[in-house]
């Protein structure tokens, strides 16, 4: 019955105590959303390669590397040339390896020059490999296969022609040389999404009439001639690498960086990830610590609403005091009132975030590429409601205990 | 029953105020009118007997119980068990219902809500005994008319039967008709049950339909002192 009369109680003031529902809801809110956004994150980096052991490629920054050769995001400052690639690959410890020559693009997504075997070899989310939504890998030169989202954005079908700009972002085509899709790849949730494939040859290929960047002016060597000429590649931007055994990444790992022919770098793809946490991990404390201010500004504001809704409810408190209500049962009502607008923001919260997320998963997950499940509460968010709720009731004990006072001080005659 | 023995109190803070009793008593079934003008301290000396305050010294007893030996929590329970309470007005909780609100004190007094037996059942017979409407007891209370709110505090303060009833200017809210009705209601309940009774007033009409009428002045000594 007590929990009845606090609902009535709370019901009584609706207006107020909606308002306190909808801060607290809202914070709760942003709270589990950048909660959410930071593990999708971290678990979408971390589902992006697996099953790869070392990632080569010419010395620089280990995060650097990382991020360009599977992410896709930055440039690499050099390539690796043709033989020592082909000397990585003759190390006995090597099992495979996939040259990755990055460097184009179309429209706004990058084109990657591999070998067949990335298809084969390339795993990600635990182990998964690519599949063909339709089509098929790459059989004549100019084939490209294309990324789901690539597909879906610039609404491409088999067979379509695509052209290659040289550079990122750049206006000069590599027009002379069409490429046609032969196949589309499933989504992945990962970077492979949003990239367009062609064999290493096709890379050379379009390179034929460029020399340091810039068309030879005047030459357009015709299709059918480039079909005739040795397309070896002359460089790759990096290298994913398996071992024949994990005992062995390490020294292959030291043999390659201390590679004595040019200066390499080989990675870790796990360790590379933990160095990016770490440095990111900064900014992600500071997001967390200022949503999670947030909550407790909405909290202060609850406190607040209780205190200023004591005066007129002192009547209130002096009718329960007459009935035989101790004074801890009074607080025991506000504690439990201010848990119950805890709970029931923290549960509108929760649904708002649902609402939220199924709004803009798609949206998230195109613009971003981030793919943010909807599932039930974690653990973790379970005990983010809970704390929620168990703060409330411990901010509202400062205006409770003032009840207290009250209630002691003016008995139970409250003159009105 | 009731008796106070050289009692005085004096309220903390600014307003000063101080009384002292040297010695009251009223006898089980009895009805007490006390009057007294406005600030005289009458409510002062319900908050004693109700032992929501406690004396700066002599003895508050009710039912033999010297209501200073008890514990903080033991003060409210015995309120609870024993003394039913009505005040002058705004006696319901406004978002309860009316039953809600004739059950309050039977959730803080076992033996009452023992006594009580089917609680519901004996709330319908009071409100009926006192002449509300049937099916009020759904109703939410801040529905009621006053003089209605008035005698479901009545119903709330019989309920369970507690000894002593004390009722705090109930009817000074009500118009002179109404007043009328619910004294008869009131006194209908209270001898019926051979509860107690003890009211305050500052309205000397009442006191042809009391056992017995004390007087403020004649009883205590009232003291203000500016802090
Ligand atoms: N909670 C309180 N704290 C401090 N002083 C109080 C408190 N309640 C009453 N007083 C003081 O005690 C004095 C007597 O008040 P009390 O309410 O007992 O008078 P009363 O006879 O019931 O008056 P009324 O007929 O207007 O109800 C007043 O002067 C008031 O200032
Ligand atoms: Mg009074």
């Amino acid at each position: 019955m007590i929990l009845r009369l606090a609902i009535g109680s709370l019901g009584a003031r609706a207006l107020t105590v909606g308002m306190t529902v909808l801060a607290i809801a809202l914070s709760v809110v942003l709270f589990l959303g950048v909660e959410k956004v930071r593990t999708g994150a971290k678990a979408s980096f971390a589902d992006t390669i697996s099953g790869t052991d070392l990632i080569v490629g010419a010395r620089s920054g280990s995060v650097q590397l990382l991020l360009y050769s599977v992410f896709r995001i930055g440039n690499a400052t050099n390539n690796i040339t043709w033989q020592s690639y082909e000397a990585i690959a003759a190390q006995p410890q090597v099992d495979w390896i996939v040259p990755i020559s990055l460097g184009d693009s179309h429209r706004q997504f990058r084109v990657m020059g591999t070998s067949d075997a990335f298809f084969d070899r390339y795993k990600y989310r635990g182990g998964r490999s690519l599949a063909m939504a339709d089509g098929a890998r790459m059989a004549d030169l100019f084939d490209a296969v294309i990324g789901a989202d690539v597909a879906a954005t610039l609404g491409y079908r088999l067979g379509d022609p695509i052209v290659v700009a040289h550079g990122i972002a750049s206006f000069t085509e590599h027009k002379d040389q069409p490429f046609r899709i032969s196949g589309i790849l499933e989504k992945t949730g990962t970077p492979v999404d949003r990239t367009v494939i062609v064999s290493m040859e096709a890379i050379e290929a379009i390179h034929v009439d460029w020399r340091n960047g810039a068309q030879v002016p005047g030459q357009a060597t015709p299709v059918e001639t480039i079909r005739q000429m040795d397309l070896t590649p002359k460089a790759v931007t990096a290298a994913l690498v398996g071992v024949s055994s994990p005992l062995q990444t390490f020294a292959l790992q030291r043999a390659i960086n201390e590679f004595p022919q040019e200066p390499l770098l080989a990675v870790l793809p796990g360790v590379a990830l933990q160095e990016l946490w770490a440095i990111v991990g900064v900014a992600e404390t500071a997001l967390l610590a200022v949503s999670a201010m947030v909550v407790v500004t909405a909290l202060i504001g609850m406190m607040a609403t209780i205190f200023s809704s004591l005066n007129e409810r002192r009547r209130e408190m002096a009718i329960l005091r007459a009935m035989g209500a101790r004074p801890r049962t009074i607080v025991g009502l506000l504690v439990l009132e201010a848990a119950l607008t805890a709970a029931v923001g923290a549960m509108l919260g929760l649904g708002l975030l649902y609402g939220v997320l199924s709004l803009t998963q798609p949206i998230v997950d195109s613009a971003f590429g981030l793919w943010l499940p909807i599932e039930p509460p974690s653990l973790r968010e379970v005990l983010v409601l809970v704390g929620v709720v168990a703060a409330g009731a411990i901010v509202s004990l400062v205006p409770a205990l003032r009840a207290y006072r009250l209630s002691l001080a003016d008995g139970m005659m409250v003159r009105t | 029953m009731l008796r106070l023995h050289e009692v005085r109190f004096r309220w903390a803070g600014r307003s000063g105020f101080s009384v002292s009793v040297p010695d009251l008593q009223v006898m089980p079934g009895e009805t007490v009118l006390l009057l007294g003008e406005s600030g005289s301290g009458k409510s002062t000396l319900l908050s004693l007997i109700c032992g929501t305050v406690l004396a700066d010294s002599g003895r508050v007893e009710v039912y033999g119980q010297d209501i200073a030996a008890l514990s903080g929590g033991a003060h409210d329970r015995f309120r609870a068990e024993r003394i039913g309470m009505i005040f002058q007005q705004f006696n319901l909780l406004p978002f309860g219902s009316v039953l809600d609100n004739i059950l309050l004190p039977i959730r803080f007094a076992p033996e009452r809500r023992a006594r009580a037996g089917d609680a519901r059942a004996e709330a319908v017979e009071l409100c009926h005994a006192l002449g509300l409407p049937a099916g009020i007891t759904s109703a939410k209370a801040a529905t009621l008319s006053v003089g209605q709110q008035q005698r479901v505090a009545v119903a709330r303060a019989l309920i369970g039967r507690p000894p002593i009833v004390i009722a705090d200017e109930p009817t000074s809210a009500l118009d002179a008709g109404t007043q009328t009705a619910f004294l008869d209601l009131l006194f209908a309940q209270v001898r019926g049950h051979g509860t107690t009774l003890l009211m305050v007033s500052h309205d000397p009409r009442l006191a042809d339909r009391f056992d017995r009428v004390l007087h403020m002045q004649d009883i205590a000594q009232i003291a203000r002192q500016a802090a």
